[in-house]
């Protein structure tokens, strides 16, 4: 496992892609979150509300996101965690998720991190101020 | 009709940090982590337990804010932050409620467009801050004409 205190300003932790986002992806975080709106589970109500499909939770996005620091969770926390959702993120979308240090302070790490889809858009952006023990 | 809510906040609501949940969360968002569902790696960690991952605190309860009516369809999540002041531990009680921090109308590509601050906190049985958090929702001209009715 490597850690975050080897991490030089303008480096990246290592970047994931997640699998195509399916409707039981949705249908599960919809349980397990309990934000039962339709748009992200149900055609008919998606495009009730004016989209061309269900849209994933940016909770979803912002939640698998975090993934990228769960390692660490011996050297330090999450302090701050700020998004801006930016695109909606749809069925079979392919999305990958970014996070490069910007700014080192004594024990906190600014992250710049962002998820972008299969056409290299960004859909979600934000940062994360990681501290450390 | 959001701008008179700045400033009311909810009562607080005890709720527990559950496993059984943590692990469905942690599934849920692909993060099936031992730091959040394996008990022995919990109990060795510094934590001397599981924790919870970041974006959990979204499955609490945060109580009624009397007199805001916030439609279940139509918003859109604009923004959202966490602040913590540590992890959060399976197995704790944390007391949540809700405020309204601001509101505010702006001119957007489909008219005037509103955005509600909501503020979210959880604490511990002896009132300390364990984390606050903060979405911004975007609530459009058309939503808000079909509320005022």
């Amino acid at each position: 496992m490597s850690t975050l205190v080897a991490l030089q300003v303008g480096e990246s932790v290592k970047e994931i892609q997640l699998e195509p986002v399916s409707r039981m992806d949705l249908i599960k975080y919809s349980g397990a979150s309990g934000d039962f709106n339709p748009i992200h589970t149900i055609d008919d109500e998606a495009k009730k509300a004016g989209l061309p499909g269900i849209i994933a939770h940016g909770m979803w996005t912002m939640g698998n996101l975090a993934k990228l620091f769960t390692d660490y969770y011996e050297e330090g926390f999450m302090k701050d965690y700020s998004i801006r959702f930016k695109g909606m993120v749809f069925l079979n979308d392919v999305i990958t998720l970014k996070a490069t240090l910007k700014e080192k302070q004594e024990k906190n790490l600014r992250f710049s991190v962002q998820a972008v889809n299969q056409q290299g858009n960004e859909v979600l952006k934000g940062e994360v101020l990681y501290h450390q023990y | 009709m959001f701008k008179e809510q700045i400033g009311k906040q909810s009562n607080k609501v005890k709720n527990a940090v559950e496993r059984g949940a943590v692990k469905k969360f942690a599934e849920a968002i692909g993060d099936i982590h031992p730091i959040y569902i394996d008990e022995e790696t919990g109990r060795n960690s510094r934590y001397q337990n599981n924790i919870a991952p970041p974006t959990f605190p979204r499955t609490f309860d945060y109580g009624v804010i009397e007199g805001l009516n916030l439609p279940n369809k139509g918003l859109i999540h604009g923004e959202q932050t966490f602040h913590y002041e540590r992890p959060i531990r399976v197995g704790e009680e944390i007391f949540c409620y809700s405020k309204v921090k601001n509101y505010f109308e702006k001119k957007g590509n489909f008219g005037e467009m509103g955005f509600l601050v909501l503020e979210n906190y959880g604490e511990d049985a002896t009132g300390s801050l364990i984390f606050s958090s903060s979405s911004t929702v975007v609530i459009s001209e058309a939503v808000r004409k079909v509320l005022a009715r």
